[in-house]
């Protein structure tokens, strides 16, 4: 990385109003930086090197210090629809959309002063925990292990492009998505700080729509500083999404280096996990260590079903999947394969467009909808997820938050991804409980595996407690 | 309880994805498998539970009832494989 790209967000907003460097020196080092590494690491699908420079250079002829975010190059995952730019979300059949409406958290970003530098790869339609899913390849992991010998490692997904470029300095930081754990699984594997905040906080107008009553942006940062400024500028209300809140945006930043002196913080037992990796349990075993040294309270508390967390998500997201993925037949978008009837072209076009996850995760959905079957799968996972829920807000009657490994081991090796599809949904065991309860969970560095690989630790928190994880997360960050 | 192929066919139409017949005993075992899983949910007492819809803390707004958009026919089907005139164009579905 050079000076410029190894910069914080944060740093990198203090010189840009310093006059340390411009907006075009910053942009220019961070579009060299792809063109350098990108070919190996497969981060972006697109990259808007062109639109970058126009947008630093008329930063620079007029400047707007005061912005959150002043001329600063980020990363867009590639679901955020973006105006006249190309957005695939990573599969074939979208290859050819070009969006005529720009999402809201992008068009947020570029009003608080960012510059999109590209769009980043990620699993088709965010489906998957290992960015092998992408209809434009596979993206890797700058990171490797101690015995690699050249970089073989998967970034986590469904945010693997996001995860990927920021931790190599291709951006500062980059927007994801979370599902189930699409944006703090890969920054576990990348060693990077993912935010997914509450389910209301950010908008969802103009991301491309994979299960939406789990569907969340957030930011994915080197630092949780950087994570509390870029939420700032992502989050708000928005009257286009009817699940959008309308509460105040906070100055998230102002969370960071508050004591947290008396703070409660709760270990949930269930999460304490036959199979997950001896070094996973001696870094969340320090990380409550360091709390205790730094004031707070830690006790045990118990999320009576988290096991049915898993088998619930894989209910309830592959059914809302199949219902937002119909709108993909061959007549509205991109590609279309014909056929000699109007249900032979939407047939042919979606076996041709959609890839194997996304294909098996429409037929699980449209079974679990099927008439006869509703109540005994789709309805069942809705009580069950009720139940969840409840779990969460009995327990944080008397803790602050909840502090868990984010993923059950570091970053595998590509090709050694387990085939199959139950086995690589046990990724994401300790991140989908929080999405299925709309909580935000906060994930950043926590240690290393025996390989020198990184580990992420997660905190939980209650409904619209971001600053309350942020304040503990800056804690653990100097600690650990 | 086990999808015997001529379910997933029935699935694969009902999700309008072309499935060859030769895939179907492989992607059965693949869905069973995956049903398997999400089977354990029927161990869970959930007598009396209300289900969980939505975990949004937002409620229904209303606003006035009028037009705030519209007349975008060329940017609504900028992107359809073949159009015309402002209108999506499909094979023939009526003889």
């Amino acid at each position: 990385m050079s000076e410029l790209t190894a910069l914080s967000l944060t740093a990198a907003a203090a010189g840009i109003r310093a006059k340390k460097f411009s907006s075009v020196e910053l942009v220019d080092a961070h579009l060299s930086a792809i063109t350098a590494q990108n070919p190996a690491l497969n981060a972006f699908i697109t990259v808007t090197a062109e639109a970058a420079q126009q947008a630093a250079k008329a930063y620079d002829a007029k400047p707007t210090p005061d912005a959150l975010l002043p001329g600063l190059p980020i990363g867009m995952k590639d679901l955020f629809c973006t105006k006249g730019v190309r957005t695939t979300a990573a599969s074939k059949i979208l290859g050819n959309f070009i969006p005529p409406y720009e999402s809201t958290v992008s068009a947020n970003l570029a009003a608080a002063g960012a510059i999109t530098v590209g769009k980043l790869n990620l699993d088709e339609f965010a489906m998957g925990s290992a960015n092998i899913t992408s209809a434009y390849g596979a993206v890797k992991n700058p990171l490797k292990a101690n015995d690699d010998t050249a970089l073989c490692r998967v970034p986590g997904g469904s945010s693997g492009g996001s995860a990927s470029a920021v931790k190599a300095g291709l951006c500062l930081a980059a927007t994801g998505t979370d599902t189930g754990g699409s944006i703090r699984q890969p920054a576990a594997f990348c060693g990077i700080v993912g935010l997914k905040p509450t389910y209301g906080r950010c908008s969802r107008w103009g991301i491309i729509a994979f299960a939406s009553s789990l569907d969340q942006a957030g930011p994915m940062t080197r630092t949780v500083t950087d994570a509390a400024l870029m939420l700032r500028a992502m989050a708000g209300f928005d009257p286009k999404d009817s699940t959008s809140v309308d509460t105040p945006v906070p100055d998230y930043t102002a969370a960071i280096g508050q004591s947290i002196k008396g703070k409660r913080i709760g270990l949930p037992k269930e999460y304490r996990l036959d199979g997950t990796a001896p070094a996973v349990l001696a870094m969340w075993d320090k990380a409550a260590q360091a709390l205790r040294e730094a004031g707070a309270e830690v006790v045990e508390v118990s999320l009576p079903h988290t096991a049915y967390a898993l088998p619930t998500y894989y209910i309830i997201a592959p059914a809302e999947a199949s219902s937002n993925l119909a709108r993909y037949d061959g007549v509205r978008f991109g590609a279309r394969v014909d056929g000699d009837t109007l249900d032979h072209l939407y047939e042919n076009t979606r076996a041709a467009g959609f890839g194997a996850e996304v294909q098996r995760r429409i037929l699980i959905g449209t079974y679990v909808l099927s008439a006869g079957y509703y109540d005994a799968y789709y309805l069942k996972a809705q009580k069950v997820r009720a139940l969840i829920a409840r779990d969460f807000s009995e327990a944080f009657k008397s803790v602050d938050a909840l502090l868990t490994p984010t993923a059950p081991t570091e970053a595998f090796r590509l090709g050694e991804e387990p085939k199959d599809p139950v086995a690589m949904y046990l990724n994401d065991v300790f991140t989908i409980p929080a999405s299925l309860a709309g909580v935000p969970a906060l994930a950043l560095p926590g240690g290393y595996a025996d390989n020198g690989l990184p580990l992420g630790v997660q905190l939980i928190g209650n409904h619209w407690q971001e600053e309350t994880l942020l304040s503990i997360g800056a804690v653990l960050e100097q600690a650990l | 309880m086990a999808l015997s192929t001529d379910t997933v066919s029935n699935v694969a139409r009902l999700s309008r994805l072309a499935i060859t017949p030769e895939r179907l005993p492989a992607l059965a075992a693949e869905l069973n498998n995956i049903l398997g899983f999400i089977e354990q949910l029927s161990a869970v007492n959930t007598d009396g539970v209300e289900p969980l819809r939505s975990v949004s803390a937002a409620t229904l707004r209303l606003r006035e009832d009028a037009a705030t958009d519209g007349n975008q026919a060329e940017a609504v089907t900028a992107n359809a494989p073949e159009k015309s005139h402002g209108f999506f164009v499909v094979p023939k579905v009526v003889e």
